[in-house]
């Protein structure tokens, strides 16, 4: 934690409140997003108990597996999920605009530009907290290797027709929520957290009603109060007064409430099997209607809450304006979408089980650019951000106290002026370091010459009053004459910040195809188009 | 060469260690598989001084001279040049290519002065040198040449698989070296999707190499010619178990020795007791600071100025004279950026501003007489896996040929016996060991025997 | 190093600890479990103490009204018993057959294997029963499984009998501890924390192990990598991992040298200081008082007590309350009055970096915030004054809806 953090937390303690650690949204929100709010089964890998879906805060649609061990019900649940995600995904397909992207041309090699289709915008999930994505991922695991009846005519327990797809676009969701900066899939905790600090620990946070608790409690009391009840408080009966955001359930709901109620059902079923005459099954097929009310009213007193609550926590966060780069960012997953809306479209197989050597490497290289690029996004949009970046040494801002006009060496002289900023921060400045700031949203680089002091070469502070002189030499983006353009230098008593990190990211080298992977990397990986066998499906599958 | 008494010791005279024919034999060998061999690579562990810049040098020098010209991969720019100044030393007439970015300053400008070095941004610049060598960022670069025959890879475990992957297809088989107890390469994301996975692209070269070719023949140079005979045993048993060396050097070999007497303070205490036992430990009174601990660096900043003022002299197999200690002969080794630039300040409020002082990270692949170091664990509340981690206390231990001092607050063992154990565990992954926990416990255990209290 | 030999002195330390728990309060006995949840946080001699002394700190939480939240799912119960049966079934065919493939595939495969009924009264009898079964299949030269065996570590001066799933003898006469989890491994990877939890109970058993083998001549070898076992996929399949436990069993085998150290934190204690669950609730929290704790948030995840602490810590204002990294930036500032003091300039010497990076912090905060139009003066908060007008500043634009549940 950075002590600008731990600072902000600690004043949280003190005050009641969770305080603000940004003062922008640094993450872009749908004006229609898809909130998921899925329950699972204790114990078991994927095996969904129920969830309330939709884009409406009003009117969730409840979708409950009364038997979470039975293949078929979960099979009917996720066709409903597929019939209420797909639709909402298929929406942002068609609407496309000419962008333009920069292709290696298969027959010269070069570089060249070309035009393709990108969606206009993209569609956006959002689950509660970070266990729900991981369930999302987790779906999309279980799915998308499935084999429907059309594709597979022989395979014993066929899926519904959407599911595998539903499965394919689940994974990419999932994995692209691991890309720094992405806004596909969002857990409102971590939206909430990255933009609030509490007074209670980033574990603790991850309990979606004790951290809107802190963030905006009920009337006056003190967010500790709230969250302390919102995480603990429990009715007469033992069941926790706010659920767990999911997707686990209270052990107590399970042994309780939900334990009897599947067993109900499971009784009422076997009677319904049993049932001799049209008139028994009609009675017991009412009793078994009932029986699976009584499950679905237990899901729906469990997901509501948090339902509401994640809308309450989105509500928080369009209050905050949108960062500058969000938008830069969001165009990013647009990108991201389309083409997996192209390998869809395309008839590529589902992703594999796991990456290729090339493939996690092109990943690992991916992200690791843009968590570059989202921390130097974020300072530049946030001041607030910008000061933990002040306070780390990797920034400093001031006023522009001189600048002397020079030039480089050579046949051009290019202006080349010595700027002397005067600031209270402590960058940690070696020999000849870069800097950038922001000129007009691109960056202009300086070179660090050194620190100015009464005798001209001093080690910094020459009054004392813990204020440094950093000398620093500009040295692009001044146009391309002797004399420097307009508004491109900056001016005694300017206000500037500077950072020693880069603002935009350069492409990493291209890897290998997969099909040349090297020896040291085990060689070609195999079949690239060859469809991965589907998960056995086995009578072990349920107890 | 010295030799010391070894019961363990192969071949030569019975019950005498001969490091320099137990190293000349382990050259030999990786030379032979590296000219002669039938494999694709061949890896090379070296501990801290073996030697591995030497059999860099040599093994590209004979290959060369055997007519099959060779890619040299290394990590850094420094460690490019630094290699380019080497074989230009032991081989001036040797056509040598320096592959560079085209950033300023892209080389060390005392390549300009070598004639028989070219340097270009461009890889079909250099085609036909016999050896061409380059950052891996620089040679993932390189498209649609003609794959080299042979290569040679330095600091192969400070490499990240993914960089090996990007390069791998320009060289047909390798040689592969690098120090398994340094620093291990990182990530700033993530990297747990891949964990167990035999390429897992975060973790090092050697590791995925070794997992597709496990029939690789693997050697390791025996013996440290920088680490003295009282650090070797230790910095082996804790950070090389599986891998042991020896030192080149007997007891008595190296002696450090100061003209002025003790002034009877901390720091001279402590510089005594190291001169005479190669370890010294200047321990400060228990407390909890910040990194930047005033008292602990001044503390630092004071065994430095001591050390430069009380006239130190060291003798090794390097010279029958004794060499002046001197401050380019002197380093301090920190955890954390902000505290080698707190120690800086403080050195220059003592007139010292000629010894090197820097992190862990950069203080790889150096060599010095005599080292003092902030013990990542100095003052801190809490231990994290960044201040236990094995490689940076191995580095921190093992860059001095006569003597390192140790600067600490107590309780740093209290402080390891307090820390929560409870990381996660990801199948399929090779535990690394030794453990930085039972690392820093076993440096700790050693250092405390040469333990000078000092309340400042 | 050696396990802690302490038996000279456990007989008073013994009773001792007895008259810590209560009159006629047994002893809770020490599990596995326990015992690796000994280095989820050493530093606490709180908890060694009750662990030590044998509390039950899930009554001792009701009883001084801060309840533990621990609990488990019959459905996830369930489904665990139903796994470890399967896994077993059929004489642990295929429990040797993933042992013999995943950690011993050059021995020859197991048929038939040898499964001796380890029954016998109490648990030093099935300790002994134990022994001995081990003792014959090492002697045997082929494959055996301990189904349930029952082993004894000395933890301080004490026996503790543990039970792990299943220990596996090979025919070269090592021996492997089994452990049979239900989470599953999916496509070769299983959630990480879970396989710590269980690298570091598999590190208790083959510490127990080790002492059982050390009374064999000639020694048996106890591996190092126990086999984990869990359901494949989404499916009830079994499938297994080596698990390397060298480093977990090294912290276990230092931990518990260090519970040693009860002796003294008991000694420490005042003459009639009583753990006892039924004692009124201010005596009971007053004698928790007296000994020492270091809570932090992770402790919510290890410790039936840590809800108790939790509130202690936060009621002393510690700022290890809001995570253990929270102090590493602070010095000697354990206070969140003392902190947010030196933060704003009202207390600490400037002279000291931490004092002086807080203020550098706070400045910079408010700096920040001014600029963005949330009134920096408003940022100083001390002593939990809520500063007029954060509410809209903070809320600007939000629902008044409040949070949820209430």
């Amino acid at each position: 934690m950075s002590l600008i953090t731990t600072l902000a937390r600690l004043e949280a303690v003190s005050s009641g409140r969770a305080r603000p650690v940004a003062t922008v949204r640094h993450r872009h929100l749908s004006e229609r997003p898809l909130v998921f709010v899925p329950l699972t089964t204790a114990g078991e890998a994927g095996a969904p108990l129920g969830a309330l879906v939709g884009t409406d805060r009003h009117a969730p649609r409840l979708l409950v597996v009364p038997q979470p061990r039975d293949r078929d019900l979960r099979f009917a649940f996720l066709a409903e999920l597929a019939d209420i995600v797909l639709p909402y995904v298929d929406a942002y397909t068609d609407t496309v605009e000419a962008a333009e992207r920069t292709e290696t041309d298969p027959e010269t090699g070069k570089r060249v530009k070309v035009v393709v289709d990108l969606c206009a915008d993209a569609p956006q999930l959002i689950v509660p907290s970070r266990a729900g994505v991981d369930f999302v991922r987790l779906l999309g695991r279980s799915m998308r290797f499935r084999r429907t009846a059309e594709q597979d005519p022989d395979t014993p327990h066929p899926a519904p027709p959407r599911v595998p797809l539903l499965g394919r676009w689940l994974t990419h969701f999932g994995e692209r929520a691991r890309m720094p900066g992405s806004s596909l899939l969002l857990a409102v905790t971590d939206l909430l957290a990255r933009h609030w600090a509490t007074g209670q620990s980033s574990v603790e946070d991850q309990h979606l009603g004790s951290l809107l608790a802190w963030i905006d409690p009920p009337g006056d009391e003190p967010g500790d109060v709230a969250a302390h009840r919102a995480e603990l408080a429990r009715d007469a009966d033992g069941q926790l007064l706010c659920p767990p955001a999911g997707p686990a359930t209270d052990p107590a709901f399970d042994n309780k409430l939900l334990a009897p109620a599947i067993e109900a059902y499971d009784r009422a079923r076997s009677a319904l099997a049993a049932a001799e005459d049209g008139l028994e099954a009609d009675d017991r097929f009412g009793a078994l209607t009932a029986a699976e009310q009584r499950v679905r009213d237990l899901v729906e007193s469990r997901t509501r809450p948090t339902w509401d609550a994640v809308w309450h926590g989105l509500d928080l966060l369009r209050a905050l304006p949108e960062g500058a780069h969000v938008p830069d960012r969001w165009t990013r997953d647009r990108w991201s979408f389309t083409a997996h809306r192209d390998r869809i479209t395309a008839g590529e197989p589902p992703q594999p089980r796991v990456d290729d050597a090339v493939t996690a490497a092109n990943k690992l290289a991916a992200r690791e650019r843009e968590q570059a690029r989202l921390d130097a996004q974020e300072a530049l949009d946030d001041p607030l951000v910008m000061a933990g970046r002040r306070l780390a040494g990797e920034a400093f801002a001031g006023e522009v106290t001189d600048v002397v006009m020079a030039y480089s060496e050579g046949r051009r002289p290019s202006p080349r002026p010595l700027v002397t900023v005067r600031t209270e921060d402590l960058p940690h400045l070696g020999e000849r370091a870069k800097v950038y700031r922001s000129l007009g949203g691109k960056p202009q680089a300086a070179e660090f010459v050194g620190h100015a002091g009464r005798d001209g070469i001093g080690t910094g502070d020459p009054d004392g009053d813990g204020n440094v002189l950093v000398v620093l030499r500009v040295l692009d983006k001044m146009g391309r004459g002797k004399e420097p353009e307009p508004g491109s230098v900056p001016e005694k008593g300017d206000r500037v910040c500077f950072t020693l990190f880069e603002h935009d990211q350069r492409g990493g080298a291209k890897l290998p195809d997969p099909e040349e992977t090297p020896w040291t990397h085990g060689g070609p990986p195999g079949d690239p188009e060859a469809v991965p066998l589907p998960d056995p499906l086995t009578e072990e599958d349920v107890l | 060469m010295t030799t010391a008494l070894d019961p363990h010791a192969e071949g030569g005279v019975p019950g005498v260690f001969d490091p320099g024919a137990a190293a000349g034999r382990a050259t030999e060998a990786i030379l032979r598989d590296t000219l002669h061999g039938t494999h694709r690579g061949v890896v090379v562990d070296s501990p801290p001084g073996a030697g591995k810049s030497t059999l860099v040098v040599r093994a590209a020098l004979e290959l060369a001279a055997a007519g099959r010209p060779l890619m040299i991969v290394a990590q850094t720019n420094a460690q490019v040049d630094d290699l380019v100044l080497r074989l230009a030393e032991k081989d001036a007439d040797l056509p040598v290519g320096r592959l560079h970015s085209s950033d300023s300053d892209p080389y060390d400008k005392a390549l300009d002065g070598l004639p028989n070095v070219r340097k270009s941004t461009k890889a079909a610049d250099l085609a036909g040198l016999d050896i061409v060598v380059s950052t891996a960022a620089k040679w993932a670069h390189v498209k649609g040449v003609e794959p080299w025959r042979h290569a040679i890879v330095d600091e192969a475990y400070q490499m990240r698989s993914d960089a090996l992957l990007a390069v791998a297809g320009l060289f047909e088989r390798a040689l592969f070296v690098g120090d398994p107890g340094q620093l291990d390469p990182f990530s700033i994301v993530g990297s747990e999707q891949w964990a167990g996975l035999s390429y897992d692209p975060s973790a090092s070269a050697v590791t995925t190499l070794l997992a597709h070719n496990p029939e690789l023949p693997q050697h390791r140079l025996p013996v440290s010619w920088r680490l003295p005979a009282s650090a070797a045993p230790l910095v082996s048993d804790a950070f090389y178990p599986y891998t042991p060396f020896r030192s080149g050097t007997g007891h008595g070999d190296r002696r450090l020795a100061f003209t002025v007497p003790s002034d009877g303070s901390g720091p001279d205490r402590v510089i005594d007791e190291a001169a005479e036992a190669g370890w010294g430990l200047l321990e400060l009174p228990a407390r909890h600071t910040p990194r930047t601990d005033p008292e602990a660096v001044r503390a630092v900043a004071q065994v430095v100025r001591r050390l430069l003022d009380r006239g130190g002299a060291a003798v090794s197999e390097r010279s029958e004279e004794p060499v002046p200690l001197t401050a380019g002969r002197i380093a301090v080794g920190t955890a954390h950026r902000d505290q080698a630039a707190s120690v800086r300040t403080a050195l220059a409020g003592l007139g010292v501003t000629d010894v090197v002082v820097d992190t862990a990270n950069r203080l790889q692949g150096r060599e010095y007489d005599v080292t003092v170091v902030l013990h990542p664990l100095s003052g801190r509340p809490d231990a994290t896996a960044f201040h236990l981690e094995t490689g940076r206390l191995c580095v921190l231990a093992s860059r001095h040929r006569h003597a390192c001092i140790v600067v600490c607050r107590e309780g740093v063992s209290q402080l390891l016996d307090d820390h929560p154990s409870t990381e996660p565990v990801q199948l399929g992954v090779t535990v690394k060991f030794p453990d930085g926990w039972e690392a820093n416990h076993a440096v700790l255990a050693r250092l405390s025997e040469h333990r000078v209290a000092w309340r400042p | 190093m050696p396990p802690p030999r302490t038996r000279e002195t456990a007989p008073a330390l013994r009773h001792r600890l007895a008259e810590l728990r209560g009159p006629d309060v047994p002893a809770k006995a020490l599990d596995a479990r326990a015992l690796a949840a000994l280095a989820a946080n050493p530093g606490c001699r709180r908890r060694a103490l009750l662990d030590g002394a044998g509390v039950n700190k899930t009554e001792l939480a009701s009883a001084l009204g801060s309840p533990s939240a621990f609990g488990q799912s019959q459905f996830a119960f369930m489904r665990g018993d139903a796994f470890e049966a399967r896994v077993k079934a059929d004489g642990g065919t295929e429990l040797l057959r993933l042992v013999h493939e995943r950690l011993d595939p050059s021995a020859e495969p197991p048929s038939g294997a040898h499964v001796p009924d380890l029954a016998a009264a109490g648990p030093e009898g099935r300790t002994a029963r134990t022994e001995l079964a081990l003792r014959e299949a090492t002697e045997s030269g082929g494959w055996t499984l301990l189904d349930h065996p029952m082993l004894a570590l000395d933890v301080a001066g004490s026996p503790a009998f543990l039970e792990p799933d299943a220990v596996v003898v090979h025919p070269d006469g090592t021996w492997t501890v089994v452990e049979i989890k239900s989470f599953p491994m999916l496509d070769g990877a299983a959630d990480p924390a879970k396989v710590g939890a269980a690298a570091r109970q598999s590190a208790v058993y083959v510490l127990a192990l080790e002492d059982a083998a050390a009374r064999v001549d000639p020694v048996p070898q106890v591996r190092h990598r126990v086999l984990l076992v869990c359901p494949k996929d989404f499916t009830n399949l079994p499938t297994a991992a080596a698990v390397d436990v060298r480093k977990q069993r090294a912290v276990t085998r230092r931990q518990l040298t260090r519970l040693t150290r009860i002796e003294e934190i008991a000694d420490a204690l005042p003459e009639g200081t009583c753990f006892a669950p039924d004692l009124p609730q201010e005596r009971l929290t007053a004698a928790v008082e007296l000994l020492p704790a270091t809570y932090a948030p992770e402790c919510l995840a290890a410790c039936e007590l840590a809800f108790h602490c939790r509130a202690r810590s936060r009621a002393a204002a510690e700022v290890t309350s809001v995570g253990r990294s929270a102090r590493a930036e602070l010095g000697g500032l354990t206070t969140v009055g003392d902190v947010l003091a030196a933060a704003h300039g009202t207390a600490g010497d400037p002279a000291d970096p931490a004092v002086a990076a807080l203020r550098r912090a706070a400045r910079l905060r408010a700096e920040a915030l001014a600029s963005a139009g949330y009134g920096a003066r408003d940022e100083v908060l001390v002593d939990g004054e809520v500063p007029a007008g954060a509410e809209s500043q903070d809320m600007a634009g939000a629902s008044a809806g409040g949070a949820p549940c209430h």
